[in-house]
């Protein structure tokens, strides 16, 4: 065997090595799930049964807590997308140091530990809404407050993914719309915001992600209110039961399925982009005859 | 309808850096108008400021005699075609070409007709639906056009259009530009650094170096009558020799240069002592002797055969070579590599100016 | 009287005035806009309202206000003011006890209740620094193969796929993940079952209890974290200067250290940085998979929060961990000589 087949091998005995230890806990899990024994045991297999499945729709904290976790998630989009975009266009237009202190304030909760966001969160806005009675009775809630804490950080993800797009758009479409006679704002309507479109789009759901799977932030500012992901620690805290691996099967079997669209979506885009090559090839060609 | 476009003293500065010194011009109304020069000359700067993306530093721009100080790029009668033509992506042919009617409130149907009537004019009937990427180079050339005519401007302003098409295209484009100004009848002010689109489009050119315009007038005229060293050498082909003026007269001047006394027109009426240069195209110099102040001998560095002409090039005072153009019926005998050879000039081809800036190679 | 009348009005005053700071930052943010935007950065010359038109503009800048001053750093500099304010019931909140004070720094030094040092604190904060370090360093060791193999040797095919292999565990939350790493090395998991059944070991070994889970938990978390800085940043080095290289007779070891490390620097910079941010301020792996002895800094945090209801204190003790990080994140960008804006991307 020469040396270049040796490495080969090592390579890819390292690459199985690599994806086992990403898979292999989550494929135990997933078996523990199917699995009947109390104490979620992945071997032996003592009989197949989907009994953690019908048990995970009648947790009623479970339930609720993916309710919030949803609507936390829509509020974060809400809110942290349009910031990310005001923040970007902001960005796109000072200079210098102006935009060093810019962006050394916007990405610094990307640089935070999570707790430390949520406990702020927490400690600034009890006082803030405290001022009046109407403000604490409407607004000191688990779930508003998870929606800022979140969004804090998040709105940072969306700068950053919206800004990669914005500084490939070319001024020449800013300018020859102006100059057909549009206004700034139909500019933005009609120029930018399309153009932006596909970064506006992933923002959104890597928000919305980031909110519904955050724990370290969301702990501190849901209150006694609770989340998907905080019933979950209280379960996995208080025992190991295989309602959670039912629950991590779903979890996967979406991600799974996500990940399948995207692929296919991809793959259909790029197929179409290739016909609209061809197309002006054939014109070119039309043109030279 | 078409306006003229009066710059007034312009002069637009970007920092300590004036891109735009002092130009003072008057573009009529319906005319073919080309700013020539260098990239970084600051021609397309004057278009911008015409266009109303930058205000001048001081002085005044006027469409139709009207002050456009303080007037947006979305409020004046121009039009621009930009260099990378700026269609939008995410529209259509049709949206692209009726996006002008469509900020203006005009509803969706006459800016349909009114796109289709356009797209009928640029030869591109019944691709409205299209999207702009599926389009060739030429087929989006056209709908840039379209799109700027759209929303019937004044004045139309072309950025070097067609710089991103293949020569080919680019020359078939030049006549139907030029059919189309013809056609609407508007102002076009073209920016271009190929003197052949200034030269075979333009009704008048004008030539820009450095912030500066140089000379303005028909192409005939910029290139048989040039007012300064710069355009003698950037518009066409030159030989330039250097020297000081020994004897003048009857609108004639004769240079002492490293090739002796040479004569020339002296436009510039220039004195006795001046220092001058002396052009002589290349394709007025001839193979053999002629008068004495307008025939000089020089070894031949290389022979260049062209086909329809013959480049000779002999050795000149410095590094630059001088070039004999020789017609395909020229009748003399194209002199061999390393000979020396006489060439001489009819002395109204000659041109005497004094001394200044020239273009670079 | 006019004294004591200060006295009772300053501790007010502190947490109002603090409000002020953002303020003053913003003013300054704009002067200085203003100003760069003046030397004719922007070659159209127009000012940011006509750029945007009033509406818009507005909206934009009301946005971007709401943000960085209520959700980044008005939270911040609150939380950094409460810490040095004591621990009060409510309504004594803005009285006469209510005065500043670095008794919560200090308790983190020496111990308020019996005046000894305060070892254990001391010692959580020294752990979960150090292993965060390391966790960072092990992460690296375990993913520069893997990127080195996407970004220079894959097939495109094959890269895309390894892509979307390791993009699907990490959108299930950290929670189930600790969980799932808990379950293969419980007690009673799947790695104790294996070991006895071969006859390794007689008795399940604690792998909990000794932290090893928590390690392999922060490991296994941040994972992802690690790969893609590095992936982007190897990517991007031409093929040729490896080639080239070899060529020169390099051995492949000598490759990495001289040009492709070197490379990557930025990449391995951000990857570090932001492991160990993660790391250190993780809570979820920590509190299912740590052992009993040693407890991560964050969750003595978060037991001043939920269990002793001494919110100054826990304030005081997230204040240090921050500033441990930031002094981290400086170094660490210090060390490889990589800017901020090109470490987070």
């Amino acid at each position: 065997m020469t040396s270049g087949k040796v490495m080969k091998a090592m390579l890819g005995f390292y690459i199985a090595i690599f994806l086992l230890y990403l898979f292999g806990p989550l494929m135990v899990m997933s078996v523990t799930a199917f699995n009947t024994p109390t104490y979620p045991q992945a071997y032996p297999f003592e009989g197949f049964t989907l009994e953690w499945f019908g048990k995970l729709w009648e947790h009623r904290l479970l339930m609720e807590g993916l309710r919030n976790s949803l609507i936390i998630g829509v509020g974060v989009v809400v809110i942290s997308v349009p910031i990310g975009l005001a923040a970007s266009i902001i960005m796109n237009q000072i200079y210098h140091r102006a935009r060093s202190l810019f962006y050394l304030v916007t990405v610094s909760p990307l640089l935070t530990p999570g707790v430390i966001i949520g406990i702020s969160t927490v400690i600034f806005w009890k006082d803030a809404l405290g001022l009046t009675d109407f403000t604490k009775a409407t607004f000191y809630k688990g779930i508003v407050l998870s929606i800022l804490g979140q969004s804090s950080f998040v709105a940072a993800y969306c700068l950053l993914i919206i800004m990669a797009r914005l500084t490939r758009f070319d001024r020449a479409q800013e300018e020859a719309a102006l100059d057909l006679g549009a206004s700034y704002p139909q500019v933005f309507w009609h120029v930018l915001l399309p153009f932006l479109k596909p970064a506006l789009l992933s923002a959104s759901v890597i928000a919305f992600l980031s909110s519904f799977e955050n724990f370290n932030t969301t702990t501190f500012a849901i209150l006694a209110d609770k989340t998907l992901v905080t019933v979950l620690a209280g379960e996995a805290r208080q025992g190991t039961t295989p309602v959670l691996s039912a629950l991590a099967v779903i979890i996967i079997t979406l991600s799974l399925l996500g990940a399948l669209t995207y692929e296919l979506l991809k793959r259909r885009e790029e197929a179409a982009a290739e016909r609209v090559k061809e197309n002006a090839r054939i014109a070119e060609r039309g043109e030279a005859v | 309808m078409s306006a003229g476009v009066e710059l007034d003293h312009v002069t637009v500065k970007f920092g300590n850096f004036t891109a735009v010194n002092d130009a003072t011009l008057d573009i009529k109304g319906g005319e073919f108008f080309s700013f020539l020069g260098p990239s970084g000359c600051g021609k397309t700067t004057i278009l911008r400021t015409v266009s109303g993306f930058l205000d001048p530093t001081a002085g005044q721009v006027r469409i139709g005699g009207q002050d456009m100080q303080g007037i947006g790029p979305n409020k004046r009668p121009t039009a621009l075609i930009f260099q990378n033509l700026a269609l939008f992506p995410l529209m259509t042919v049709a949206e692209n070409i009726a996006y002008g009617l469509r900020v203006r409130g005009i509803d969706r149907t006459t800016r349909r007709r009114k796109a289709d009537e356009l797209l009928d004019l640029i030869a591109l009937k019944g691709q409205g639906d299209k999207l702009v990427s599926e389009l060739s180079g030429g087929q989006k050339q056209r709908v840039a056009i379209a799109r700027a005519l759209a929303v019937e401007p004044k004045v139309l302003l072309l950025d070097e259009p067609l710089s991103a098409l293949d020569l080919k295209l680019r020359q078939h484009m030049r006549t139907e530009l030029r059919a189309i100004q013809q056609r609407v009848g508007i102002t076009f002010i073209y920016i271009t650094h190929d003197q052949g689109e200034a030269l075979t489009m333009s009704d008048r050119i004008a030539v820009m170096s450095d912030g500066v315009i140089e000379q303005v007038a028909d192409g005939k005229q910029v290139y048989d009558l040039p007012q300064t060293p710069f355009v003698a050498s950037f518009v066409g082909e030159n030989n330039a020799f250097t020297g000081t003026v020994s004897k003048v007269a009857n609108g004639a001047a004769v240079v002492d240069t490293p090739f002796g006394a040479l004569a020339g027109l002296n436009p510039k009426a220039l004195k006795v002592g001046d220092k001058a240069i002396l052009f002589v195209r290349p394709e007025s110099l001839k193979i053999g002797k002629g008068g004495s102040a307008t025939s000089f001998v020089s070894t031949v560095e290389s022979v260049a055969f062209e086909g329809n002409m013959t480049h000779v090039f002999l050795k000149g005072a410095s590094k630059k070579d001088i070039t004999v153009t020789v017609g395909r019926h020229g009748g003399a005998k194209i002199p061999a590599q390393g000979e020396k050879s006489t060439v001489h000039y009819d002395e109204a081809h000659g041109l005497v100016l004094p001394e200044g800036k020239m273009a670079r190679d | 009287m006019a004294s004591s009348f200060r006295k009772e009005r300053w501790p007010v005053t502190s947490r109002t005035l603090i409000l002020l700071i953002p303020f003053v930052v913003i003013a300054a943010f704009w002067l200085l806009s203003r100003y760069e935007a003046k030397l004719g950065h922007d070659p159209t010359h127009k000012s940011y309202w006509e750029r945007n038109g009033m509406v818009l503009g507005l909206t934009f800048v009301g946005l971007v206000a709401f943000w960085t001053l209520f959700l980044v750093t008005l939270p911040y500099l609150y939380m950094v003011v409460e810490s040095f304010h004591p621990k009060l019931p409510p309504a004594q909140r803005g009285g006469p006890n209510d005065f500043l004070t670095i008794a919560q720094y200090k308790s983190f030094v020496i111990s308020p209740t019996d005046n000894e040092w305060n070892w254990i604190h001391m010692s959580n904060f020294t752990y979960s620094i150090v292993v965060s370090a390391l966790i960072a360093f092990l992460n690296l060791c375990i993913c520069y193969p893997l990127a080195y193999y996407m970004a220079q040797s894959g097939t495109p095919q094959k890269v895309r796929m390894l892509m979307l292999a390791l993009i699907v565990p990490y959108w299930i939350n950290e929670i189930l993940r600790a969980f799932a790493v808990r379950l293969l090395l419980a007690s009673k998991g799947l790695i104790n079952q294996a070991m006895m059944g071969t006859g390794i070991t007689d008795a399940p070994i604690d792998f909990l209890g000794a932290n090893a889970g928590m390690w392999i938990g922060l490991s296994y978390a941040n994972l992802l974290i690690m790969i893609f800085p590095l992936y982007n940043a190897i990517e991007s080095l031409d093929k040729n200067q490896i080639e080239a290289a070899r060529d020169l007779g390099a051995p492949w070891w000598k490759i990495h250290r001289d040009v492709v490390i070197p490379y990557a620097k930025p990449g391995i910079a951000s990857g570090c940085t932001m492991v160990f941010m993660l790391a250190a301020g993780s809570l979820a792996a920590p509190l299912f998979l740590a052992g009993p002895q040693q407890r991560w800094f964050t969750m003595t945090v978060y037991d001043f929060f939920f269990q002793a209801f001494n919110w100054p204190r826990g304030s005081a003790y997230a204040f240090i961990l921050l500033a441990a990080c930031i002094t981290f994140v400086m170094v660490m960008l210090r060390l490889f000589k990589v800017k901020l804006g090109e470490a987070i991307r």
